[in-house]
């Protein structure tokens, strides 16, 4: 890390700031994923990790390596690509799948049927 | 060229991704890409049961990507907000039904990411024997916003893209 210290003053204030907001928004999707009540609003918590998140974090990391090594670095972006195509379709297999384990496991506290667009199969 | 070439657009971000990857422009990796960018998409042909969907207006996607990418940030901190400060009682997450007009898969697909990608809401299904899409929002205030907001900002747009603008 002693290259660090070659970094112009104004990438640095860019680098660092990206970096605490990207650890600060993952802290709160952490914190998020431990404090919210149930399954369904837990899912949103590492939404923001994996979008804004990383976004700042590789964000970061292109503009420190594109200025210390003086060549544009961008293949971060196929780690942001990669990230916005896999992750949807993790969520959306969780939250089905949540989803109709509460319906047929009759769980009335989890909030499978807020908004009444499921209902549990005896009451159809 | 039809055969040798079925999705020049597949093709083109494949050759890239593997320029990216090995972060160079020399030729011998220019040679490689560019065989993995022809053999790849037609050799994985018979794992795209679906007619791929050509592009009608790559200026509407353009300008989908820049309205999701603000949507999603401007998400991002009010979820971070709710987290930090709202009491527990405070959220009120719910099912939503949203009926759609898109039928095109490939659209559907791209629907389901974006709304995915944003956070506060999670596409969960399209309903079977209908055409509503059931979602879960995080934070509901107003039921009818949500249904107006993904049908005008984002369905919209996408049946441009896909289905040349026909609703």
């Amino acid at each position: 890390m002693s290259a660090a210290a070659d970094l112009p003053v104004w990438a640095a204030v860019i680098v660092a700031a990206l970096l605490v907001l990207g650890g600060a928004i993952v802290l709160i999707g952490a914190l998020g994923l431990m404090r919210l009540p149930n399954f369904y609003q837990r899912i949103h918590g590492p939404a923001i990790t994996v979008t804004l998140g990383a976004g700042c974090l590789l964000v970061a990391s292109m503009v420190y390596f594109s200025v210390l090594q003086e060549r544009p670095v961008i293949h971060e972006l196929i780690i942001s690509v990669f990230i916005l195509m896999t992750a949807p379709v993790v969520a959306m297999l969780i939250m089905r799948a949540a989803v109709y384990r509460d319906l047929r496991a009759r769980r009335h506290d989890t909030g499978a049927v807020s908004g009444n667009v499921y209902r549990f199969p005896d009451e159809e | 060229m039809k055969r040798w070439l079925p999705s020049p657009w597949l093709s083109l971000v494949l050759f890239l991704t593997w320029l990216l990857l090995n972060q160079t422009v020399h030729p011998a990796h220019l040679l490689l890409g560019g065989l993995l960018a022809i053999g790849i998409p037609v050799l994985a042909r018979p794992l795209r049961p679906l007619v791929p969907t050509p592009l009608r207006n790559p200026g509407a996607l353009l300008r989908l990507a820049v309205m999701s990418f603000i949507e999603i940030v401007r998400s991002c901190f009010n979820v971070s907000g709710i987290i930090l400060f709202g009491g527990k009682a405070g959220v009120n997450s719910q099912f939503i039904r949203i009926p759609l007009d898109l039928r095109d898969p490939y659209g559907l697909a791209l629907l389901s990411c974006l709304i995915n990608s944003t956070p506060g809401t999670v596409w969960v299904e399209i309903l079977p024997d209908s055409d509503e899409l059931a979602l879960h929002v995080f934070d509901l205030h107003d039921e009818q916003w949500w249904v107006d907001t993904i049908k005008t900002r984002y369905e919209g747009p996408i049946m441009e893209i896909f289905e040349g603008g026909r609703r």
